[in-house]
């Protein structure tokens, strides 16, 4: 249970064309994220698997059966949304039946359901309170809490964690994975935070206007991006892009390389800049490199003990095997 | 208001407004109360000194006295029941997109700019007539004997008229309410199973609630005084007196003073029973 099959599915809002003919496909059991920038059709490509929007042609099956056309209560799907979206007359034990009690389920099995996801999501002592009463990351949990009783098929996700402070969108980026590995049921996450999609996914699909620019592993993304808007977009910080001369000098019309795997010096190397703005974050630092010909700005990663200050003259050389070459279409050159 | 400065500044400055508003109220309620306890009869004598609660007995004891109660309290209900219920239809409807949205709200809103009493003789004279009225054509179309609606079904006429009145207000601010409602409930119920009629129950009335009561409790306020639909429509015969015509008959037409200010001050008593009732029943919806 849990497979979900795009087939040339297009949607259109009038005469925008908001995703073009796209194909996927989201295996048993996966942790699928969608990730891309603001605008790129994320949510609208989740709300057309949820069926609260319709396609505009092509067909999406569920488990192997046609779902193109059954109503969002039949698919066996349960979704959270960015607002979490919990009724706020109902207390949060009324919130987390809901969905059972309109599958007119025993109450004596809705009980059990719903202690038991209480339980899991340390919702117990908060079981009477109305959503209003309760903080960002409880509500959080409530309408995770709602998805889960009703044992679906598959999790939809759209952006749960935007809401919630830093600390806690740690806190519950861990939750939402250990819930992964403790139901086994298939996930789609709805993201535009790399962070999120690199540590969370099975696999990670990237969205440009609504177009899939690659699938596949964080990993996989991450050592071999399709093109260079793959490359800038996942990893952080981002890849460095250049053109001109210096991607030239190895065929390419961009080569790309992370700040990760460029060596420092202060004596000798291929590119020569000036240090401007050093970011510490205590095991790493993030130096910003001027001055070097190549880009506005080039970001390298020091180790945490590698001293220089703003101003001072130091040497790069990328890692020859790290090097991402992309041709002028932008395309990855094997 | 943090500071004391300010906070004595704001009483001041506020100060004329109450005072000018409490006038408002006591003056007129002070001078209701002094001539319910006198003889007053403007044409047989003027005022003839105190009776002390003659008024009040002679008011209760007329067989007219629970009757306008109970047609008061019948138009009332009515009223309040046909423009909720009808108000919320109209309101998911005009909340729907649809094509000429903005003319279509205008219109919808059009009648509460209708003075009651022109309004009301539009509906006698234009619709209700039995030999010209539009429903007399209406009903002969059908083959059937046209109503006189102003004497067979005077009390339907009168509600007819005043929801008609008063359904603008309330889809008004329904429909406020219901613009305000988070579509992703709406989606999120509809994920969870729930289909059209239990997504109205489960999740769109309860959103309304306050509105309903807002709406309850205005119209309570003007339904409980509806005088002029009356006045030009039936002159309170075949059962619409209600209690404020029964008090305006007894001043203008027994031309007694003395006796309407003490209906008066029963108006006043029936307005609190039925307000004290109403914040029991749907009160509770105001607080958070
Ligand atoms: N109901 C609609 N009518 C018209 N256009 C729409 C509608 N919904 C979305 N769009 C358009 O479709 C495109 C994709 O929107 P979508 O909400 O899927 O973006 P997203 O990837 O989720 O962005 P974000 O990260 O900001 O949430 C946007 O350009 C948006 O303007
Ligand atoms: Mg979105």
């Amino acid at each position: 249970m849990g497979q979900i099959t795009l087939e040339k599915v297009t949607k259109s809002f009038g005469d925008v064309n908001v995703i073009p003919p796209l194909d996927l496909q989201i295996n048993e059991g996966e942790f699928v994220v969608f990730v891309g920038p603001s605008g790129c059709g994320k949510s609208t490509l989740l709300r057309l698997i949820a069926g609260l929007e319709d396609v505009t042609s092509g067909a999406i099956k569920i488990d192997g059966t046609d779902a193109t056309n059954l109503p969002p209560a039949k698919r066996g799907l349960a979704m959270v949304f960015q607002s979490y979206a919990l009724y706020p007359h109902m207390s949060v034990r009324k919130n987390i039946a809901f969905p059972l009690k309109m599958a007119k389920m025993d109450p004596a099995e809705q009980e059990r359901r719903v202690n038991y996801a209480a339980k899991v999501l340390n919702l117990t002592d908060y079981i009477d309170r109305r959503p209003g009463q309760l903080s960002g990351g409880q509500r959080q949990r409530v309408a995770i809490g709602r998805a889960i009783v009703r044992e679906p098929s598959a999790f939809l996700f759209d952006e749960p964690l935007s809401n919630l402070d830093a600390s806690l969108r740690v806190n519950m980026r861990l939750e939402i994975s250990e819930l992964h590995n403790s139901l086994a049921t298939t996930m789609i996450y709805v993201t535009h935070d790399q962070v999120e999609a690199m540590t969370m996914a099975d696999k990670i699909v990237v969205l440009r206007a609504g177009n899939i620019e690659q699938v596949g592993s964080p990993l996989e993304l991450y050592r071999n991006p399709r093109n260079t808007f793959v490359a800038g977009f996942i990893g952080s910080p981002n890849m460095n892009l250049f053109s001109g001369a210096a991607a030239a000098e190895h065929g390419a019309a961009t080569i790309g390389i992370r700040p990760e795997h460029m060596d420092l010096s202060t004596e000798t190397g291929t590119w020569k800049g000036v240090v401007g703005v050093a970011e510490h974050l205590g095991s790493d630092t993030f130096l910003h490199i001027h001055e070097t010909g190549l880009a506005e700005m080039v970001t390298v990663r020091a180790s945490g003990e590698f001293a220089v200050k703003h101003g001072d003259t130091v040497y790069l050389t990328p890692q020859a095997d790290k090097l991402h070459k992309f041709d002028k279409d932008g395309l990855k050159i094997a | 208001m943090a500071t004391k400065a300010s906070r004595s500044a704001a009483r001041i400055m506020i100060a004329p407004a109450v005072i000018l508003l409490l006038g408002w109220m006591l003056v007129p309620l002070i001078m209701t109360l002094w001539f319910s306890f006198r003889t007053y009869l403007p044409l047989r004598g003027g005022d003839q000194g105190w009776t002390g609660f003659d008024n009040y007995v002679r008011f209760v004891s007329s067989s007219s006295f629970w009757p306008s109660i109970m047609t008061t309290l019948t138009i009332v209900v009515s009223v309040l029941v046909i423009t909720v219920v009808l108000g919320i239809l109209l309101a998911m409807l005009l909340d729907q997109p649809m094509w000429g949205q903005g003319v279509v709200r205008i219109l919808v809103i059009a009648p509460f700019f209708v003075m009651p009493t022109v309004s009301a003789l539009v509906w006698k004279n234009m619709f209700m007539d039995p030999t010209n009225g539009l429903f007399a054509h209406l009903w002969r179309f059908f083959g059937a004997d046209p109503i006189s609606w102003m004497s067979d079904a005077a009390m339907p006429s009168i509600i007819m008229i005043v929801s008609w009145q008063w359904l603008p207000f309330a889809t008004l601010i329904l429909l406020t309410a219901i613009q305000s409602l988070d579509g992703e409930q709406l989606e999120a119920s509809e994920m969870d199973g729930a289909p059209l009629l239990k997504r109205f129950y489960y999740i769109i009335l309860p959103h309304l609630g306050r509105a309903i009561t807002i709406v309850i409790l205005i119209q309570t306020i003007f339904l409980l005084a509806v005088f002029a639909e009356i006045l030009v429509t039936t002159g309170g015969a075949f059962g619409t007196r209600t209690l404020s015509y029964l008090i305006f008959q007894r001043v203008l037409e027994s031309q007694n003073i003395g006796l309407g200010s003490a209906g008066g001050v029963y108006a006043i008593i029936l307005a609190n029973i039925v307000a004290i009732f109403l914040m029991r029943i749907v009160g509770k919806n105001l607080d958070n």
